[in-house]
């Protein structure tokens, strides 16, 4: 397992569209990519639960990535982060 | 053949295949399934029916509204997709046996508390998403087809239509409305003249009607159901005659609008958003006299951002060009509600908290506003007209307000037009009592008739009970248009008229006579009224 920690800068959090775009990102790559606000966690291929984190503006989350290409997908989710939220 | 009677919105025939929409919360009932393989099969199919829905209305609202509004329906694609919501529909198939409908209605109202107990406000209005894309699965399971599914160009009777659900109707699809309630004055009315569709009210529908062919006679106020060969035939002809009529009246596209005694009239049309444009253009009008700003609220599920806001005003400016175009700031209240404002339950909505009482007390959205305007005004030739105001010094708060936008704007560098022409509406009493000091203090006056009627004449024009008496001749309304163009000209500044009686061609000469100096009308009236102008002394 590999992780990386990101502070959300976009104004209204992880909102329904990048949501979605994450969903999509997460989809693509082989590994499990999974989202820990605080104490809760969340696939991040289940639109549903990574919007019930309701994770806000300022707030640090934690992104694991498992897989036999973990290194190569955390840069790649981790540079999908950067560029949308 | 069947003949039901109803009070005509607008004057035209049409003929198609009756679409009924009831939009009753769906009573969902519990069955139980024997094969539920093929309960999943069925849901899996209603999915995907879903989906292409709310793609063709991605399209459409990306063509007519931009990307950032669009995006709704693109979130609900990607809602339906989700693995939780799907895996919660098929377990509860599989494992309680349930029908679709049921499943779906469940997982969806477990997933909207979810949403609905979060702390965000953001968040938390995520669960009306939920219900939507639920509600959506089961209109198709249901067979019961929403407005925005029509497969062909339909004649759309319903019990009644919110302005908020008109706004998604394809207007490619729409021949006629029919409606059991709404008055000659709603929203839903307006809309049918402003795209030149017959339309009753009052009608006792049937929901038998439902894919049966009618033909709407918006000249009798009749809608006939199943109608003979030879109906058929009599209303084909009215319809060509009405086309001959039609091509006529663009003879007079581009002549100038002047009265044989030379008084030359600014005719202007009013739009409720940019994608009415395209009639603008066609009917040859000379400038929007009132674009109402309200589309970018109604048609979004959360406040819309200054940037979308400046992108629709901005689109409409460049259009126009050097042609005027005055932009309403926002009119939201009374009959026109959104979710999101929470403006909440009032007795008595027309004289409540709307329009620019709740921009003067909710500075933060009028300001977003006013920037997204002001921003757009370096764009083309656009005025802001504030509605509903009662006194000058309403207008004094929001010229304070409107000098403190362009500060800003200045210290950003961002451009705009420094001498931007403001006006209000002239659609209460008080407004016309005070007309002559409120002339001292904005650019232009644009008569609002259908409010002044209703509050001059204490009518609510929502009533249909009403229209009998709603006499928007009485002549307290007539002194009072009289009145208000005198007390613009003493001033120096000019009046013209908004509402609909501005498009009464019988009144043409009188407003020619009383000396107004601008007509803003639907789109579709601007040649007849030109005519009228034309034909007047």
């Amino acid at each position: 397992m590999t992780s990386f920690n990101y502070v959300i800068t976009d104004e209204v959090g992880i909102h329904a569209r990048p949501a979605g775009l994450l969903v999509k990102a997460a989809k693509a790559v082989s590994s499990k990519v999974v989202v820990k606000s605080g104490a809760r966690s969340a696939d991040a291929t289940k639109l549903m639960a990574i919007m019930g984190l309701g994770v806000k503006k300022g707030t640090e989350v934690t992104v694991e990535i498992t897989g036999e290409n973990e290194a190569a997908d955390a840069a790649v989710i981790e540079t999908f982060f950067k560029e949308n939220l | 053949m069947e003949k039901f009677f109803g009070k005509s919105i607008y004057q035209a025939v049409a003929i198609g295949k009756i679409a009924f929409s009831s939009k009753e919360k769906q009573q969902v009932r519990r069955t139980k399934v024997e094969d539920t393989a093929a309960e999943i099969e069925r849901f899996e199919n209603a999915k995907a029916e879903a989906l292409s829905q709310l793609g063709a209305l991605y399209e459409k609202a990306l063509k007519e509204v931009g990307e950032d509004n669009a995006a709704i329906f693109e979130v609900h694609q990607m809602m339906l997709e989700d693995d939780d919501f799907n895996d919660g529909i098929k377990s509860k198939i599989e494992t309680q046996q349930v029908n679709s409908e049921y499943a779906v209605a469940l997982t969806g109202d477990t997933m909207a508390e979810m949403f609905e107990n979060m702390e965000d406000e953001y968040f938390k209005a995520r669960a009306a998403d939920i219900k939507d894309i639920s509600e959506r699965l089961i209109n198709v399971l249901t067979g019961n087809g929403g407005l925005d599914s029509l497969s062909e160009p339909s004649i759309i009777v319903a019990e009644d239509l919110a302005p908020s659900e008109t706004i998604q109707l394809d207007k490619s699809k729409l021949l006629a409305f029919v409606t059991e309630l709404g008055s000659s004055n709603s929203h839903t009315a307006i809309l049918a003249r402003t795209m030149n569709l017959p339309a009753l009210i009052g009608v006792k529908i049937d929901r038998e009607w439902n894919d049966k062919t009618g033909i709407v006679d918006g000249y009798k106020g009749l809608v006939i159901i199943d109608p003979d060969e030879e109906t058929l035939e009599e209303y084909r002809a009215i319809q060509k005659s009405d086309a001959e009529k039609k091509e006529l009246l663009k003879t007079l596209r581009g002549k100038e609008t002047v009265s044989k005694s030379g008084k030359k009239i600014n005719l202007y049309a009013n739009i409720g958003k940019p994608a009415d444009l395209a009639s603008v253009i066609e009917n040859d009008a000379e400038g929007i006299g009132l674009f109402r700003s309200e589309f970018l609220y109604l048609g979004s599920s959360d406040f819309p951002t200054e940037e979308e806001q400046f992108a629709a005003y901005k689109k409409v400016a460049e259009i126009m060009g050097r042609r005027r175009v005055i932009i309403r700031t926002l009119d939201l209240g009374a009959d026109k509600q959104v979710d999101y404002f929470n403006l909440g339950h009032e007795d008595n909505p027309a004289m409540g908290y709307r329009a620019i009482r709740i921009c003067l007390d909710r500075t933060d959205i009028f300001k977003t506003q006013l920037r997204a305007i002001l921003r757009a005004s370096a764009f083309g030739n656009i005025s802001i007209m504030y509605p509903m105001i009662i006194s000058v010094d309403e207008v004094k708060k929001i010229k304070e307000i409107v000098e403190g936008v362009k500060a800003e704007l200045r210290a950003e560098n961002v451009k705009f037009n420094e001498d931007i022409e403001q006006g209000i509406m002239i659609e209460t009493p008080a407004s016309v009592i005070m007309s002559d000091e409120l002339a001292e203090n904005v650019d232009f006056f644009s008569i609002g008739t259908n409010d002044l009627t209703q509050y001059t004449l204490a009518i609510d024009r929502q009533n249909s009970k009403l229209d009998g008496i709603n006499d928007s001749h009485h002549p307290a309304v007539l002194r009072s248009i009289k009145k208000v163009i005198e007390n613009a000209h003493k001033a120096g500044i000019w009046a013209g008229i908004c509402g609909e009686l501005g498009a009464d061609t019988t009144l043409t000469q009188t407003f020619l006579d009383y000396g107004i100096d601008e007509l803003s009308v639907s789109p579709s009236f601007v040649l007849p009224v030109r005519k009228a102008v034309i034909n007047a002394d």
